[in-house]
């Protein structure tokens, strides 16, 4: 395992900060109990899936990369998470108005 | 000295912005104080942003800090203010869920990570060791591609092929989604006015 | 001069070596501006609001005029006692005025102050510079609620919500400028407008006339300055998020404040005033010929003492920005937070479109503008476009055809109403832009 420490950067490397940033991103959205905790979980999965589409659009780390394509998949991605979390958090400001409390394990009135 | 001169500078940044990134991430993921949370995030956010700024995307880069680092984690940081209650600063999920959740994701990760150093063509040595800075200069492509001309493949062939195609109906797509989005999230999120009951109601609504 | 230090060392050309050492170096000699820039203006804010209001202003430490009076005061700030407030987060409470002060400085990196001087030779300047500076609202943020109070937490969610609301108008106006160039990089937009003064963009048009205006109010609001200054109202607020730092802590804010307001004046003057080029071209190839033939054996010194009377010709441009932005502070009364709110929504944002649709209804129909008459300027009158629109062939090949792909596809842009010009963005016509990473000095 510390061979690829000690090789030079390749795409390989690009891949496993995503794959690492993706599974803390997912480890947030499963034990948080703050609803803006696991906000902040889904940001982290779509950062790690957007340096996946940069690493493989980069012109540094293979001759046959995506190209523009990467970076512009990357690009919409950003906006459409942008957009994701202002609704996620407007559901969020109305949940804490009308609940006083910003617990998911409280949001159980559709329960039984 | 000599040795030293043989020092991957790229590595070595590659390395620092990493670790940066996915140790900043695992602050999040453990961290207790919401607001401590918030501002782990955003570091990590930022050496995402240099990541991708090592990567040759500059104009993605700069998004990144500009639109998710600036905007999206200022508008988490309202957020997290307004409803940063003492009792809901350090919200903790129960033991069990904790064992599940990294039983579970130790595996993805060590899928993922088994994955990405898998395929050969991806461990493949870097094509080049001198960085030349101009591939870097993506902003004017990227624009035209979101016009729908893909200024980088004008050399290929006439024919229609894989990739050649423009982004032009993304872009409005997108553009059209965000006004919903915001004028959605505005309305969802504005400030009800109590209304003044003179009768009392069985149901006691008042907020709307 | 990575290059230079490298080969003074023996070392290999592109060795990290020298790249680490020339980047050091732009830091200290940014950093220096950052803060002796704060240390002056400091300094100019209090004789300047002395004469406003027809008193003198400091006259004691340091001679008749006072100069070193914020030197005794950062002396004095940093013998004070160190106070965190019992009820603060220690943690965010220490971060939070570095994390100003970085995003402060972080946005030199990408200014030129001359001719290829400039930190980092960074393609999207503008949007660089943009995006660091909206980073600043962390800083104040994490001041306003880690310092445990209730005002800190008002004026901080204030100051977050202003300068956020004010960056949409910031970018609308700055990206005027950039489409008129044609490209975000600063030392290309900045050269455009080299020769006499009628090359300025500021006069191009009267919609970009407008847009500087419109742009120096929402740089104005950006930077917390009076009259958009509520978030540190003293008369309100208390000093706002600052409320709880005393000492050193509190100085880094307000080296950070300076600092972006010397930084917003300079990015108004490299994309509406010319950035070093002066009014006159002293410093052209009409007047200085000899300054300007490559190669030439005298060329490197003549054309460094160019480039520093252009630098010190930016800063003066510069200062002179901030000196307006003093002159506001000590004439208007201050802005309620509604009031700052409504100016930005219901009168920057639709000035500010409306100045971005006529510059470009301009500039598409090729109106006539003083640009046009490219008085001195040593540049083909041409608009600037970046290498890729031409195929990405070897430099063996004529430089000067369109790819052939293009003629059959409707264009997105008016590149067939003006001739291709292959010689881009250089400040030295008929070079190759440099391709070395890490930019030369």
């Amino acid at each position: 395992m510390i061979f690829p420490l000690l090789s030079t950067i390749t795409v390989s490397h690009y891949l496993a900060v995503g794959a690492v940033m993706f599974v803390t991103g997912v480890l947030c959205m499963a034990t948080k109990r703050n609803a803006l905790g696991i906000l902040m979980g889904i940001e982290l999965v779509l950062n790690g899936a957007n340096i996946n589409f940069i690493a493989f659009g980069s012109p540094y780390l293979r001759s046959e990369s995506l190209g523009l394509d990467g970076q512009l998949i990357a690009l919409f991605v950003i906006v459409l998470a942008a957009a994701e979390a202002a609704v996620a958090l407007a559901i969020a400001l109305n949940f804490y108005n009308n609940h006083s409390t910003i617990d998911v394990d409280r949001a159980d009135e559709l329960k039984g | 000295m000599m040795l030293l001169a043989a020092f991957p500078l790229y590595d070595f940044l590659f390395m620092l912005f990493a670790i940066m990134a996915c140790g900043f991430a695992v602050g999040v993921l453990f961290s207790t104080n919401i607001v401590r949370m918030a501002f782990y995030l955003v570091i990590s956010l930022g050496s995402t942003a240099g990541l991708f700024f090592l990567a040759g995307a500059e104009f993605v880069g700069a998004m990144q800090l500009m639109i998710y680092v600036g905007g999206t984690m200022v508008l988490l940081i309202f957020g997290v203010m307004l409803t940063a209650q003492e009792r809901f600063i350090s919200l903790q999920a129960s033991g069990r869920d904790w064992i599940l959740g990294l039983i579970a994701g130790s595996a993805l990760l060590l899928l993922l990570l088994n994955a990405a150093f898998s395929v050969p063509k991806w461990t493949a040595d870097r094509p080049t060791d001198t960085l030349a800075v101009d591939q870097s200069k993506t902003a004017t492509p990227l624009g035209l591609a979101l016009a729908g001309v893909r200024a980088d493949k004008l050399g290929a062939d006439e024919k229609l092929q894989p990739g050649m195609s423009g982004y032009l109906l993304p872009f409005v797509i997108v553009s059209i989604h965000l006004l919903i989005v915001l004028i959605g999230a505005a309305y969802m999120a504005r400030t009800k006015r109590k209304q003044v009951v003179t009768n009392p109601e069985p149901t006691g609504g008042s907020a709307d | 001069m990575a290059d230079t230090i490298n080969q003074f060392l023996g070392l290999d050309v592109g060795s990290w070596f020298g790249y680490v050492v020339t980047s050091l170096i732009h830091c200290a000699l940014l950093l220096q501006v950052v803060a002796v820039g704060a240390l002056v203006f400091i300094w100019m804010e209090r004789k300047i609001a002395g004469r406003i209001q027809d008193r003198l202003g400091p006259t004691r430490v340091g001679g008749r005029f006072g100069w070193l009076q914020t030197l005794a005061d950062g002396l004095k700030l940093i013998t004070k006692e160190d106070l965190i407030p019992a009820d603060a987060d220690r943690m965010l409470f220490k971060l939070a005025p570095y994390v100003a002060f970085m995003a402060s400085f972080s946005a030199f990196l990408a200014l030129p102050f001359a001719d290829g001087w400039v930190g980092q030779h960074v393609n999207t300047a503008v949007f660089f510079v943009l995006a660091v500076l909206g980073l600043e609202v962390f800083g104040v943020i994490l001041a306003g609620y880690s310092s445990g109070s209730k005002w800190s937490l008002f004026g901080a969610i204030r100051e977050a919500a202003q300068v956020v609301s004010y960056e949409v108008p910031l970018g609308l106006c700055v990206v005027v400028p950039v489409f008129l160039c044609g490209t975000m990089n600063l030392v290309t937009i900045a050269n455009k407008q080299a020769g006499l003064f009628t090359n300025w963009l500021v006069f191009h048009d009267p919609f970009t006339f407008c847009t500087f205006w419109v742009y120096f109010t929402c740089a104005t609001a950006s930077v917390n300055r009076a009259p958009f200054d509520l978030a540190e109202a003293e008369s309100e607020l208390v000093a706002g998020f600052h409320t709880e730092y005393s000492g050193l802590r509190w100085s880094f804010f307000f080296m950070a404040e300076y600092g972006s307001m010397f930084l917003v004046s300079g990015l108004a003057t490299l994309l509406f005033f010319g950035g070093w080029h002066g009014p006159i071209p002293l410093f052209g190839p009409q007047m200085l010929d000899w300054a300007y033939a490559p190669g030439g054996a005298d060329w490197a010194l003549s054309g460094y003492l160019a480039n520093l009377a252009g630098c010190t010709n930016f800063i003066l441009k510069a200062v002179v920005g901030v000196i307006f932005m003093i002159w506001i502070r000590w004439t208007f009364p201050r802005l309620r937070i509604d009031q700052v709110i409504t100016t930005c929504l219901k009168y920057c944002v639709p000035i500010a479109a409306v100045c971005f649709l006529g510059a470009l209804v301009w500039e598409a129909m090729d109106i006539p503008s003083p640009n046009n008459l490219n008085l001195m300027s040593g540049q083909p009158s041409s608009t600037v476009r970046e290498h890729w629109v031409l195929p990405q062939k070897p430099p063996a090949t004529d430089e000067k055809t369109t790819p052939p792909a293009e003629s059959g596809k409707p264009v997105a842009m008016k590149q067939s109403l003006r001739p291709a010009n292959a010689t881009l963005a250089n400040h030295r016509p008929g070079q190759p832009e440099p391709l070395t990473q890490g930019g030369d000095q």
